[in-house]
């Protein structure tokens, strides 16, 4: 028997486990949202913003590794979700967008809120789509869903014109498809990756990068063994945090632009760089030219367009993480590197990471206290200065994650995304660690956060400034400050090189803006104030609650390589 | 960096809306130096295939290969590079305002050159060259020095693996 478009989508969603959607209506997927109004096996959640909405789903996805699903309107619905859709594609993030279209008669006519939203997302999704046909609807959705999570995840978009939705065809949805065009890989090379091994068995000073492609593979448990095995240090990228618990003795840290001085000197240093699903990011690399100099490079990574782009590597391997970590710990040797490692070891005496403790309130405290209070959490972070303070300080393990916009480096995404990850996970808590600037670009995510009660703890790093951009005006542009104090008022004066007590008063005040959103807001301008407002935070199980830090305005992210620099040329301090 | 050189790829794609773009949308975004593109359905009708020539080093085109094979659309990548090919570019030349000299001239390069005049006017002529893409460069060098008005369309070059013959 036949039946509608729309009650084929809901029945492909249902076919393929998904418990909740986040969707924002409009003119051409009406007839989806009433269809998805009859079911209650979905939770349809509604943000105030299409980019909340497409971070939330991220949050969703990057927190549990299921796909992330987003259903907007046509129009400035679907674009509204084109910087989350460039989001997941950097961080390789599952999701599947449905977007509705004009009906197929209409497109081209330039008709109410009618964009070529396939056209303009085609270089920033796996795969997009608008469907034509009724009778490819059910094969369209279910390559989505294919495609969204198979060998490198990613973005799909589903385009789906109104008059398909209510057009009746087949009630078959596909339990597979096969694509001719798409085959993952999913073995690995032994014999490359047994080359790969006898490199890092010779090297005396080795050294292992692991970058996100552990953490999207779950491969942590087995990069632990082998390390242990082998007796390798490990370095991870920002995306990698978190690869091996960083409490770990064979933990370095990180390395890049904002790295600890140790891992980037062991970068510089080490003669084979077991590097494991990264792709060489120049916030990692620095100048490419001195990048790991005197190191034979393996790079094992799922993706082949990855591998010898940016650094060209010795032996390539192209595998999903963990099952070469499968094929690796069959072999692991026991592996003597106590001199490596007690030079690893002077390095980070000589230069350990840590802040002025001499200033009152430091991001390096309050990070602490995170770590302190809120163990075996979900850790979410926007973009900035706080991100870095972030990735450079909290502790990880097997039972924590940190979620952060690493490739696209999205101001705005923090917020949305740890919300996604309540919803995902309503029994752990979420910290959502945030700076005043990204938190008020999608701020209006307070109501979908309270009316879904989703209990996010929200540490927003107030230092009055666009902090990341202010730091490299104080570094690199003689302190003028373009545009970035957010008090700024035209009485101000043009050429003002820091704040005095003539500074007009901060908007908003985000502890009356949580109360007016029925959320809580606690402010806290000391040390001491800091474990008494986590403890606040937890007797809030309905809602969110805003911890406002007021933190020093001169506060820098460091060490710092200024981009383009080697990564060995280090500001310190 | 290895040498800049021209490469050619043979490109089976899914014959549906917006391969194209995402084909050709690839060499912009990436900085890519495309330099021919061309493209028809196969025996089978849900299979196109493009011949592409780019002007590439080795590093850039072993990633354009890569990044082509990535696409779900892109069914299957074929280097042609250094393959014995047969290859084959369509182009029209229209000379116009010639006396009658001229026009004998005109005559005369086409025979030499192994082109046809298809179409004739009182002071014009139409030659069609199916030669490669190299000698249709040099045709037209030829003829922008002989003539003063000429007219050029190009349809670019269609490639094919030689079945036994040494024929470029």
């Amino acid at each position: 028997m036949d039946i509608t478009g729309r009650k084929l989508f809901v029945k492909a969603l249902q076919e393929e486990g998904v418990d909740t959607i986040f969707g924002y209506p409009g003119g051409t997927v009406t007839d989806l949202f009433d269809e998805l109004y009859k079911t209650d096996a979905i939770n349809l959640v509604l943000p105030r913003h299409e980019q909340g909405l497409i971070h939330e789903a991220e949050g969703y996805a990057r927190s549990t590794g299921k796909v992330g699903v987003c259903l907007v309107t046509s129009g400035p619905g679907a674009t509204n979700i084109i910087t989350g859709l460039a989001d997941a594609h950097y961080d390789s993030i599952p999701l599947v967008c449905f977007t509705g279209q004009v009906p197929l008669g209409l497109i081209g006519n330039d008709a109410f809120q009618e964009v070529d939203i396939v056209g303009m997302t085609r270089s920033i999704t796996k795969y997009g789509v608008t469907v034509r046909n009724r009778e490819e609807l059910g094969r369209a959705i279910k390559m989505a869903f294919y495609i969204a999570q198979s060998g490198k995840p990613g973005p799909v978009l589903i385009d789906i014109p109104k008059d398909i939705q209510t057009a009746a065809g087949s009630a078959d949805y596909p339990d597979h498809v096969d694509i001719r065009g798409y085959k993952p890989s999913s073995g690995v090379h032994v014999g490359q990756l047994k080359r790969a091994y006898k490199m890092l068995r010779t090297a005396k000073k080795p050294l292992i990068l692991a970058g996100g492609g552990i953490n999207i593979a779950r491969a942590n448990d087995k990069l632990q063994a082998f390390v242990e095995k082998e007796q390798i240090p490990v370095v991870t990228t920002i995306m990698g945090k978190g690869a091996i618990p960083t409490t770990h003795p064979l933990y370095i840290g990180n390395c890049g632009m904002h790295g600890k001085y140790a891992a980037n000197m062991a970068v510089s240093q080490c003669d084979v760089l077991f590097s494991i699903g990264t792709r060489f990011n120049d916030r990692i690399t620095g100048d490419l030219n001195e990048f790991a100099p005197k190191a034979k490079i393996v790079h094992i990574d799922i993706d082949t367009a990855s591998i010898s782009r940016n650094v060209v590597v010795d032996v390539p391997v192209v595998a999903d993480a963990d099952v070469a970590l499968e094929k690796l710990l069959e072999w692991a040797q026991p592996k003597k590197m106590d001199k490596w490692m007690e030079q690893i070891h002077e390095w980070d005496e000589s230069n350990p990471l840590a802040m002025r403790r001499d200033r009152g309130m430091s991001p390096q405290m309050i990070m602490e206290h995170i770590n302190r209070e809120f163990p075996h959490s979900i850790y979410v972070t926007d973009v900035g200065q706080h991100q870095m303070w972030a990735t450079q300080y909290l502790e990880l393990d097997e039972n924590s994650q940190l979620i952060t916009s690493g490739g696209l480096g999205t101001m705005g995404f923090g917020f949305p995304a740890a919300i996604g990850a309540k919803i995902a996970n309503p029994d752990r808590n979420v910290v959502c660690i945030t700076g005043d600037g990204g938190f008020q670009m999608n701020i209006q995510e307070m109501a979908t956060a309270v009316t879904q009660g989703a209990n996010v703890t929200i540490c927003l790093l107030n230092n009055y400034y666009l902090g990341m951009v202010r730091q490299m005006q104080e570094l690199f542009y003689g302190k003028r400050y373009s545009a970035t104090c957010l008090r700024k008022r035209p009485s101000c004066p043009a050429d003002c090189k820091g704040p005095s007590e003539n500074c007009p008063p901060y908007v908003p005040d985000f502890v009356r803006l949580a109360e007016s959103y029925g959320a809580y807001g606690i402010r806290v301008t000391k040390e001491e104030e800091i474990e008494v407002a986590f403890a606040e935070a937890k007797k809030h199980t309905n809602a969110p609650t805003i911890i406002e830090f007021m933190i020093a305005t001169e506060e820098l992210v460091l060490p710092m390589v200024k981009s383009g620099n080697p990564m060995s040329e280090m500001i310190l301090k | 960096m290895s040498e800049m050189k021209k490469r050619w790829i043979a490109l089976y794609v899914e014959n549906q809306v917006g391969v194209l773009a995402k084909v050709s949308g690839l060499f912009s975004a990436k900085s890519y130096n495309l330099q021919s593109l061309t493209v028809g359905t196969t025996e089978d009708e849900s299979i196109s295939r493009m011949t592409i020539s780019v002007e590439s080093d080795d590093i850039t085109f072993e990633q354009i290969k890569k990044q082509l094979n990535c696409m779900v659309e892109v069914i299957k990548v074929i280097d042609l590079t250094d393959v014995t090919l047969r290859m084959k570019e369509m182009m029209f030349v229209t000379i116009t305002d010639l006396n009658e000299a001229q026009m004998t001239e005109a005559f005369q390069i086409a025979q030499a050159m192994r082109v046809d005049v298809v179409d004739i006017g009182i002071q014009s002529v139409m030659l069609e060259c199916k030669r490669t893409e190299h000698k249709h460069n040099d045709l037209i060098a030829l003829l922008k020095k002989k003539f003063k008005h000429i007219s050029v369309v190009r349809g670019g070059a269609v490639a094919v693996e030689s079945i036994s013959t040494e024929c470029k």
